[in-house]
Parts: structure tokens; C-alpha cells; sequence
């Protein structure tokens, strides 16, 4: 049959753009001819959610900047103008204030799937520790966007933060003074914060996301059973275990983007302020340099950290307890990063990997729960205890996967997917 | 050490006095949004005892009358006294320097009192004032203790007061058997002092006093508490009839993608 006419139009606008922009070669390189293992489970909708939420995070951030107003005097009323006055506004920035906290739940739902199926090792490693990458933008990101409401809470999480920098010996007073660009917390911190959340940082994110892809679609995508799909392939070159993104996968995670979109709605429409875990009520006031809040707790997402933060109680080596404690934090954070070097197994997926990488990943969930909790109420002695021990656990296992991957009973992966 | 963290360190220490943690358990309330008569008593009482001390800033006297059901020419004419516009923000016309010196402190923005504190709570205050001779303005809250205003609705509720449920003698006699309260060593005015144990007291209005009845004065409590939770976050309703429609789009898209999803699928082994 003959092409219709408008068809035949399409393929001429095609091959017109194809002569000056690649645009057939990189759909086909990145959707209709990449090639993706086909036994992809629940873990592996989470990239794809995070560049759902990135996009919505930038949209409505977009339309927030419009009606914000980045002063000390301005920006709680101007958060309030658009909860009352700007048409849509409250419901422009609950999908703000939710999708922060959805991008850490599907960040971390991600990193999780890394973790389990061995996605950092050889030849990863770059797609790894460029997802790091992203997540230390990511909570700089959040961390720069929760003082814009400049609400108590605000105020103070951001000022408890900011003097952790000045823990550091010799020049920590200093460079704190330098951070905030005056001596206490003021328009001048947040009129950076505000530089920093809505310019600098979104660019390097979607800067960051961008290679993260390129990486990836080079290396191509790993799966649950660690199986290199590349290793098995029919006569044209194409994996015999591999089926192409798009139609495949476009489908398939369009229809976990609704089920996302439908849990997240649900919260967006009927528990925006989720019980004072999203939205912590003395943020509902305006800040106020004479008045700290009974408890000054970060965002749900940030007090894993921050628990770990709290454990360290003693001071060593004649520096300041705090001190050690910025550097648990920011070991914890980085700590990840090692990953590709401290995993010696010779099977990428926990499927065949021994009892002792089970179990210590499992104990790592677990303590990861267990700080982050700890992070959201007073310290007493038992929870400091608590949170000391847990905080071992996290390190354990990236110290001690060297010895544990080794040593360990592995089954043999099979030569192709299950 | 810094100053700031001297600051800190000395505000840490400040912090307990303000503490407004409630001395009694609260009484549950239950706002409700679609009783607009009670929204629009709330209003009326508020216009009428509170903006004259706490504003309503970030909240339009527009937006307020057209979720009430208020004709814009009623509530110009009834509600505001200002000499605002309808579309004037609920301000106050209280001079904030002399605010400061008849209180000590300028009267807080009550806008997101709902908020910060929640409904019952605004609701359990102002049914707790009593008379309490010690304190500037003549009276204590039993839910904010050392509160720094006046019992303005006084004159709708009567003459609250703090009565222990068994004599008082018999306590101080006894040593407290009954759990009314204990008495103190002598603090550096040399004389010992009664602390009343606050669950053992009940408050009770001077009969005839006021000009509502305790149901009357419950139910004003409570139109200005449901007035507050309003104003707290204006467009709750709309989000939550716009999250219906948003939810029913969701599950009819999620059918479609489903089948979609299948007919691509069925080819994959």
C-alpha cells in the first residue's frame, strides 16, 4: 500500500532534520534500539520516577519563582500570597513540598535496587558514582530550597546546619561567616539559598542526569540477576535477552508513573503537611532568631544523617565532639561512593550472592530505618546508644564488604536470564 | 566561643519558660468546614473580640467573605473597621509600638495559629482563662499558662474561676492526702507557697455572670476555633474536591495504560 500523503510529509520533515541534527540515530541509540534485559522487576521503575519527579520538581518551581519573593521580609508572606491569592498556588506548592520528598523516596528506592542487584560494579562504576553525584546535589538541593519559606523551622534547621561548618579547626568560624555571608542567619543567606536552589543547582542536576543516561545507554542497563545480556547475542547483533526500550519499557513505566502519580496525588490533595513529617508545623510560623523550636529536626529524608550527626558524643584528638560528628555525616554520605572497590564478590545480583551479603544489607535497611527515626525526636542516653550502634552497622557494611564478599558461599548466576 | 553560639546556648536555656505545652489534657475537637453557619459565627466573634489585637495579615477579607457565603456588601458593613477595601488584607489597627508596651510584646498574627498549634488547642484556650489575681491583666490560662492578654470574651462567658474539687484546708492540714497540691520549701521570700495540682482543680464560671449560657459559650469557642482552622489554610475543600477528580483521571488512565501495556507485552517471552 501507498503511503498516505501526510506520512509521506513526515518522512521528508524526518530525513530534512536527520541531514542537520541526528535525531533518527538518537532515538533509535536511546529508545527503539536500546536494547534493555527484559526481566526488569518493581526495583527498576525508580529511575524513570526520579525523572518524573525531577521534571515536576522544575515545573513547579518554575511557577513558585514567579510568585516567591526572595527577602527577609517577603518571602513567609509571599509563600502565604500563594497558598491564598496566586489561583492554584497552594496546589502548585504542595506538588513542590511533596515531590522533594518523593525524590528522596524514589532516590533511595533506587540506590536500594543498586545495592541489591550489583549494579555499581565493573562496568558501572561511572553510572554509579555519578548517581552519588546526583544525590549530594539532590540534598543540597533540598536542604538550600527549605530555608526559602524562611518559617521558623527553616530558620533554625538551616542555622544548626550552617554551624556545623564551624566545628572545622582553625577555620571553621570563618568559613561559616563566609557560608552564610553575614554573622547570623540572615536576607543576605537567603538570597544565596535562593541563587543556589532555583539556578545553580537544578543546572548541575539535570547536567548530572543527562550523563547519568549517556553512561548507562553505553554500559547498558544490569538486572536482577547480574547477568550481562550482552554476552548472549543472535546473529544481527542484538541480545538475545534484550528488548527494546521503546515500545517496551515506555509502556511499561508509563503505567507505573500512574500508580506513582495516584499514591502521590493522594498525599499532595489530602495529607500535604503528611502528619509533620513533609511540612513541620513551627514552619507555619515566620522565623524568628529569638525563638528556637522545642526540636529542631530536619525533613524526614535528611535524619538518617542527621542521627548519625548526634551519635558522635566525645570529643578526640583535642577537636570538638561536633566536629567528629560533621565527619561521620559527610563519611556516611560519601561512603557509598567506595562501592565499586569494596565489593570483591564474583556475582554482581544478591541472588547469588552468600548468606553474610544478605544479611549485612538487610542490617544496613534496617539501621537505616532505625536512625532515621531516631533523627526526628529528642536524643536520650538509650537513643544516642541506639544510634551510636546503628551508625556502626551502616559502616560495617562498606568496611567490612571486602573481607565479607570474599569469603562468603556464592551460587553461580546462570548464562542466561531466569 | 562565638556570640552566636552564646546566643544559642542561652535561648536552649530561655526556651522551657515559653514553652506553652499545656498544663490539662485538651477536650478533642472536630472543625467542621462545611458548617458555614459556624464559620461565619467564627468570623463575626472575631471580628468583633480578636482583630482588634491579633491580625489576620496573610489572609483578604474578600477571600474570607466569598468561602463564607458573605455578600461582600454585609461583611463591609458588619465585619470590618478598618475602613479597608474588601479586598484589604485582615490587618489590625492596633499600633504595634504601643501594643508592645501595654503587653510587652506586640499580639501575635493569628493566621496559622491553626496551624502551629492545632484546632483543639485553640479551642481549649478559650474556654481555660481564670481569675487569677497575680498576673497583670487578672487572669491565667489553664492551657497557656502566664498568658500575656486579657480574657476578652468575659463578658460572654462570665466570671471563670479555679475551684479545687475537695477543700483546700483539708489539704494543707493533711499534707495533701486528696492530691489537690503540695506545699513548697520556702523559696527565697522565706514563706512557704501552695502549687494547686491543676488536674485536681475544675473551672467554674461565677453563675450569672456572663451573657451565654456554658453551651452558648462552648459553642462560641468553638465558631472561632473552626473560624481559625478556615483561615489556616483557606483553600482546603477545593484541594480535596480537585484531588477526587485527580484521583478517578489517575484510575481511568491507569486502565488504558494497562491494556496498552498488555497488547505490547504479549509478544515478550
Amino acid at each position: 500500500m501507498a503511503e498516505s500523503t501526510p506520512d509521506r510529509a513526515l518522512t521528508r520533515l524526518v530525513a530534512w532534520i536527520d541531514q542537520r541534527f541526528p535525531l533518527t540515530k538518537v532515538v533509535e541509540e536511546h529508545a527503539t534500539k536500546y536494547y534493555a534485559p527484559k526481566n526488569f522487576n518493581f526495583w527498576y521503575y525508580f529511575g524513570v520516577l526520579a525523572s518524573v519527579v525531577l521534571v515536576l520538581q522544575l515545573l513547579t518551581g518554575i511557577w513558585l519563582t514567579m510568585a516567591y519573593v526572595p527577602s527577609g521580609d517577603g518571602a513567609f508572606a509571599s509563600v502565604e500570597y500563594i497558598m491564598r491569592d496566586v489561583e492554584y498556588g497552594d496546589i502548585i506548592r504542595y506538588l513542590h513540598s511533596t515531590g522533594a520528598s518523593a525524590f528522596f523516596v524514589v532516590v533511595y528506592l533506587h540506590m536500594f535496587r543498586g545495592l541489591a542487584y550489583g549494579s555499581y560494579q565493573r562496568p558501572r562504576e561511572l553510572v554509579w558514582l555519578i548517581g552519588i553525584g546526583i544525590f549530594l546535589v539532590l540534598m543540597a538541593e533540598g536542604f538550600f530550597g527549605y530555608l526559602l519559606p524562611w518559617g521558623n523551622m527553616s530558620y533554625w534547621g538551616a542555622q544548626v546546619i550552617v554551624s556545623l561548618v564551624g566545628a572545622i579547626p582553625v577555620i571553621g568560624e570563618d568559613l561559616m561567616i563566609w557560608v552564610r555571608g553575614d554573622y547570623l542567619m540572615s536576607e543576605i543567606t537567603l538570597n544565596r539559598f535562593f541563587a543556589l536552589h532555583v539556578v545553580a543547582l537544578p543546572l548541575a542536576l539535570v547536567g548530572l542526569v543527562f550523563v547519568h543516561i549517556v553512561a548507562l545507554h553505553k554500559v547498558g542497563s544490569n538486572n536482577p540477576d547480574g547477568v550481562e545480556i550482552k554476552d548472549n547475542k543472535d546473529e544481527n547483533g542484538i541480545p538475545v535477552d534484550g528488548i527494546p526500550f521503546h515500545p517496551y519499557y515506555t509502556v511499561h513505566d508509563f503505567q507505573a508513573t500512574i500508580v506513582f502519580l495516584f499514591i502521590f496525588c493522594a498525599v499532595v490533595f489530602f495529607a500535604p503537611e503528611m502528619f509533620g513529617y513533609f511540612l513541620e508545623k513551627p514552619n507555619f510560623e515566620q522565623a524568628n532568631p529569638l525563638k528556637t523550636p522545642e526540636l529542631i529536626a530536619p525533613v524526614w529524608y535528611y535524619t538518617p544523617y542527621y542521627s548519625m550527626l548526634r551519635a558522635s558524643t566525645f570529643p578526640l584528638f583535642g577537636l570538638q565532639a561536633k566536629f567528629w560528628g560533621f565527619v561521620v555525616m559527610v563519611a556516611a554520605i560519601l561512603m557509598p561512593a567506595m562501592l565499586p572497590w569494596l565489593d570483591r564478590s564474583p556475582v554482581r545480583s544478591m541472588r547469588y550472592k552468600g548468606l553474610a551479603s544478605k544479611v549485612m544489607l538487610a542490617l544496613l535497611v534496617v539501621s537505616f530505618f532505625i536512625l532515621g527515626y531516631l533523627g526526628t525526636i529528642h536524643t536520650t542516653p538509650l537513643t544516642t546508644g541506639m544510634a551510636q550502634v546503628c551508625t556502626m552497622i551502616y559502616f560495617a557494611y562498606f568496611v567490612l564488604m571486602p573481607w565479607y564478599t570474599r569469603v562468603e558461599r556464592t551460587k553461580t548466576p546462570p548464562e542466561r536470564l531466569t | 566561643m562565638s556570640g552566636t553560639r552564646v546566643l544559642l546556648a542561652a535561648m536552649l536555656l530561655i526556651w522551657p519558660a515559653h514553652a506553652a505545652t499545656p498544663a490539662i489534657e485538651l477536650e478533642p475537637m472536630q472543625p467542621n468546614l462545611d458548617d458555614k453557619p459556624s464559620l461565619q459565627r467564627g468570623m463575626r466573634l472575631y471580628m468583633n473580640y480578636c482583630i482588634g489585637c491579633h491580625s489576620l495579615k496573610f489572609q483578604r477579607y474578600e477571600r474570607s467573605a466569598d468561602d463564607l457565603g458573605i455578600p461582600h456588601r454585609v461583611a463591609l458593613d458588619n465585619l470590618i473597621f478598618t475602613g479597608q477595601a474588601i479586598g484589604g488584607l485582615m490587618e489590625t489597627a492596633i499600633p504595634q509600638e504601643s501594643a508592645k508596651n501595654w503587653f510587652g510584646g506586640p499580639p501575635p498574627d493569628l493566621t496559622m495559629v491553626d496551624k502551629v498549634r492545632g484546632t483543639a488547642w485553640v479551642y481549649n484556650m478559650l474556654k481555660s482563662f481564670y481569675l487569677d489575681p497575680t498576673r497583670p491583666f487578672g487572669v491565667n490560662n489553664r492551657v497557656f499558662e502566664g498568658i500575656g492578654m486579657p480574657h476578652v470574651l468575659i463578658g460572654l462567658q462570665g466570671v471563670p474561676e479555679l475551684k479545687n474539687k475537695r477543700p483546700k484546708a483539708l489539704d494543707l492540714l493533711a499534707g495533701d492526702p486528696l492530691g489537690n497540691g503540695e506545699l513548697v520549701p520556702a523559696g527565697d521570700d522565706g514563706r512557704r507557697r501552695f502549687v494547686p495540682n491543676r488536674d485536681n482543680q475544675v473551672l467554674e464560671v461565677r453563675p450569672g455572670t456572663g451573657a451565654l449560657s456554658a453551651e452558648e459559650y462552648d459553642q462560641a469557642a468553638y465558631d472561632i476555633a473552626n473560624f481559625l482552622h478556615y483561615v489556616g489554610e483557606p483553600g482546603r475543600q477545593k484541594r480535596k474536591e480537585i484531588g477526587v477528580w485527580v484521583l478517578a483521571f489517575l484510575v481511568g488512565l491507569f486502565i488504558l495504560a494497562t491494556l496498552l501495556n498488555r497488547e505490547y507485552w504479549k509478544d515478550v517471552r
